[in-house]
């Protein structure tokens, strides 16, 4: 039996290969569980608590995004797209099985797989023509694809009874003998009852983790990494750069979707003017803000920038405009030479001090 | 050594947030409700934002209703009133705020979408609540609303529904012989426009209004000579537009460098075109619109509001104003009526006023009201005409 060694595991978690992991996977589960302490303790507002789900659903589709923009080198600006399409068909999904399936857990699942299953199918079949561009012209076409699925969504009607499924396209042609709509047009779906809790939440963010760093870090991981640093050298040495591109596109837009799901799940009602292109460009400053390609700083860059116009509330009108400042300060000090070298020498005192000890 | 450092920092960076969110709160007590017997009123709406006319007439009439029931003696009010661009996520972050602070009362949400999202959790948390200006019939019924006897019972309306607009307009434009040829613009994305064009549609169909020409537009479109033109051509001398006066600034623009001037009629969404920034008014001249207020009323009522509106903010109060100003005197005489004090809970607070409200003759700016147990407002719709930047009777 091998023997279990502290110092192993330390080295294990920490060396240069698995830090990254080891960051993000520890401040989601510290956060979790000071969340749950301040929860079980009653000392989380009720604000802060009505914003965990939503903050969630943002990590993930900033980490779905991140491996578009970060490691693909692909400026998407359809995230939103992804997020709305997994949101209706979870919302719409949810709802029909409302009465088959008792089991809260089993039906949040089958809302989220469906959500995540469906956005992949509209991922795949977008990056075909997509994927064949790239830098500007990529950016344009997604932002016309999330203008797209905007409108669609726009003037869906979409209801079941007990005769079945009814479905109308820009003009509601059909009335409902008792059943529910799932998708009422410009109105969205309403009336919804919440399935999404904190928990659900922080194991989707997990999960999400998992698959972003098992691609990353596999040989696939390393070809995409490689068509976004020189697509010529990488198809010189036998790479297929679409293929690559594609995998990455696909996983993200399944990611977008399952957060998507997991966002309407959380909310009684859901309308489709919430997934248009401010989404797309918010969703980007997160990862922007976070880093390309920097996993930990999405996490935390999107947890501080979905929390910060709440707890901006109390300069009333003025909040927007400190949201604004702080964007651009964030944006400033993180591209500061002379703080990023007080802070990278003041680690490095850390650092001495650890090596003198050893 | 140095990523334990960074994981340090990062935690201790959110605890710091989520600790500073707390205090922060409390101190926002401290301030606003500094008269412990006061009545809480929470309520949000778009303060900045596209729709910032509507949340900031709302919010400064509520404020101005609460100082001078206040200045009154007797019962006294505190009122909250958070910005939620009328954006349903941030209406129920705001919601969170309101709940934090301990709201008792509330004026809900003051556009149609963020409401339908509140008012379950109105519901949930029994707090009793009157929006001013909501008009979907969802603030107050639940489900998909289609049956009017399926309703949250603690959640109220000061102004029409979307479809009541809708059938309203199609009457008075034909009661008056408005127009022969109508063409109707609509912004087919947001569920205001649709309700009330789906209701017109069936009532002009009714009474035998004649609609040559049906055009739609999204929200970020600003350029409308296609369905201008294509109501011109179809000879329209009435257009109706059920839209918010953002888009309809453009229309009128629009119409009339292109030297296009029928009959616009537009309903409570084109209400606060007069206080859009940056908007020549003699463009809106000759616009008729279906709104219980209008500020040149000779009522004395409506004049005492008027100038005190005029003189605190400096503009002339719009149909929002004017709802949220009725709704927090409805909600005093109720309170008057059902001997309600502050340190009475929110949930008791609410049914005492449910039970009120049911029962209560409300007159004040915006004509006669009455309630519905399903929430929904009786008064008779009234149109007005922009003349030399008024409001006016147009007979």
């Amino acid at each position: 039996m091998k023997k279990f060694s502290m110092k192993k595991l330390f080295s294990f978690l920490f060396n240069r290969k698995h830090s990254n992991m080891t960051i993000s996977y520890g401040i989601v589960v510290l956060m979790y569980l000071i969340i749950e302490v301040l929860i079980k303790t009653n000392n989380l507002s009720y604000l802060l608590t009505s914003l965990l789900v939503p903050t969630c659903c943002y990590i993930i589709v900033a980490l779905a995004l991140n491996l578009v923009v970060g490691f693909s080198g692909d400026l998407s600006l359809g995230h939103a797209a992804f997020m709305g399409i997994g949101a209706f068909v979870g919302s719409a999904i949810s709802n029909y099985v409302y009465s088959l399936v008792p089991n809260i857990a089993l039906r949040v699942i089958v809302a989220i797989l469906a959500g995540s299953i469906i956005s992949g199918i509209f991922g795949y079949l977008i990056s075909i023509p997509v994927l064949k561009l790239s830098g500007d012209y990529l950016a344009i076409v997604t932002l016309a694809f999330c203008q797209i699925v905007k409108s669609l969504l726009n003037n869906i009607y979409l209801g079941f009874d007990d005769s079945g499924i009814h479905f109308s396209f820009i003009n509601q042609n059909f009335t409902l003998d008792g059943g529910k709509m799932l998708i009422n047009g410009p109105v969205g779906s309403t009336g919804n009852t919440k399935f999404s809790n904190f928990t659900v939440a922080i194991i989707m963010v997990l999960f999400t983790l998992f698959i972003v760093f098992n691609l990353i870090n596999s040989k696939y991981g390393r070809a995409i990494k490689a068509s976004r640093d020189n697509k010529i050298a990488a198809s010189s040495i036998g790479i297929d750069v679409i293929k690559a591109k594609t995998l990455c596109f696909v996983v993200s837009s399944i990611l977008a979707g399952g957060a998507g799901a997991l966002y309407a799940l959380n909310y009684t009602t859901l309308s489709v003017a919430k997934f248009d292109f401010n989404l797309s460009i918010m969703i980007l400053v997160y990862v922007v803000l976070g880093g390309l390609g920097n996993i930990p700083g999405t996490i935390v860059a999107t947890t501080i920038l979905v929390l910060l116009p709440e707890l901006l509330r109390s300069l009333s009108d003025y909040r927007m405009i400190a949201y604004a400042l702080v964007l651009i300060m964030i944006m400033l000090i993180s591209n500061n030479e002379t703080i990023k070298n007080s802070f990278n020498s003041l680690i490095g005192i850390f650092k001495r001090k650890d090596q003198n000890n050893a | 050594m140095k990523k334990l450092f960074t994981i340090l920092i990062v935690v201790m960076c959110m605890f710091s947030m989520t600790a500073c969110s707390s205090s922060g709160n409390s101190n926002n007590n401290n301030n606003q409700a500094n008269d412990v017997q006061a009545i809480k009123i929470g309520g949000s709406g778009p303060t900045s934002g596209d729709y910032a006319e509507y949340g900031n007439a709302v919010k400064n009439a509520a404020q101005l209703a609460v100082d001078e029931i206040n200045a009154l003696g007797g019962v006294q009010f505190v009122l909250n009133f958070q910005d939620d661009q009328g954006d349903p996520d941030q209406a129920e972050t705001a919601f969170g705020t309101l709940m934090d602070w301990g709201m008792q009362l509330s004026l809900s949400t003051t556009t149609s979408g963020a409401g339908i999202r509140v008012s379950p959790l109105y519901e949930e948390n029994k707090i009793f609540a009157m929006t001013p200006s909501g008009s979907n019939p969802l603030l107050t019924l639940k489900g998909d609303g289609n049956n009017e006897n399926d309703y949250y019972g603690n959640i109220f309306q000061m102004c029409f529904t979307d479809p009541n607009q809708g059938i309203a307009s199609a009457d008075y434009i034909s009661m008056n012989n408005l127009g022969s040829s109508i063409a109707i613009i609509y912004e087919n994305d947001i569920d205001y426009s649709v309700s009330v064009y789906n209701k017109f549609m069936e009532q002009a169909k009714n009474l035998g209004l004649n609609v040559v020409y049906e055009g739609t537009f999204v929200d970020a479109d600003t350029d409308f000579s296609v369905q201008l033109t294509a109501a011109q051509q179809a000879g329209a001398d009435l257009v109706f537009l059920p839209i918010y006066y953002k888009h309809a600034t453009y229309i009128l623009n629009q119409a009339n460098t292109m030297n296009y001037a029928p009959i616009f009629f537009g309903v409570d969404g084109m209400d606060g075109i007069l206080g859009q920034d940056g908007f020549d008014s003699s463009i809106a001249e000759g616009v008729y619109l279906l709104t219980p207020f209008s500020a040149t009323s000779p009522d004395s009522n409506v004049q005492h509001f008027v100038s005190e509106y005029q003189s605190k903010f400096g503009s002339t109060p719009n149909q929002f104003a004017a709802d949220a100003y009725d709704v927090v005197y409805a909600m005093y005489e109720c309170v008057k009526a059902g001997n309600i004090t502050a340190d009475m809970s929110a949930q008791d607070i609410c049914d005492a006023m449910v039970n009120q409200i049911l029962s209560l003759t409300f007159t004040g700016v915006t004509g006669e009201s009455k309630w519905q147990a399903n929430g929904q407002v009786t008064k008779v719709p009234m149109a007005v005409v922009i003349h030399d930047g008024a409001y006016t009777d147009p007979q």
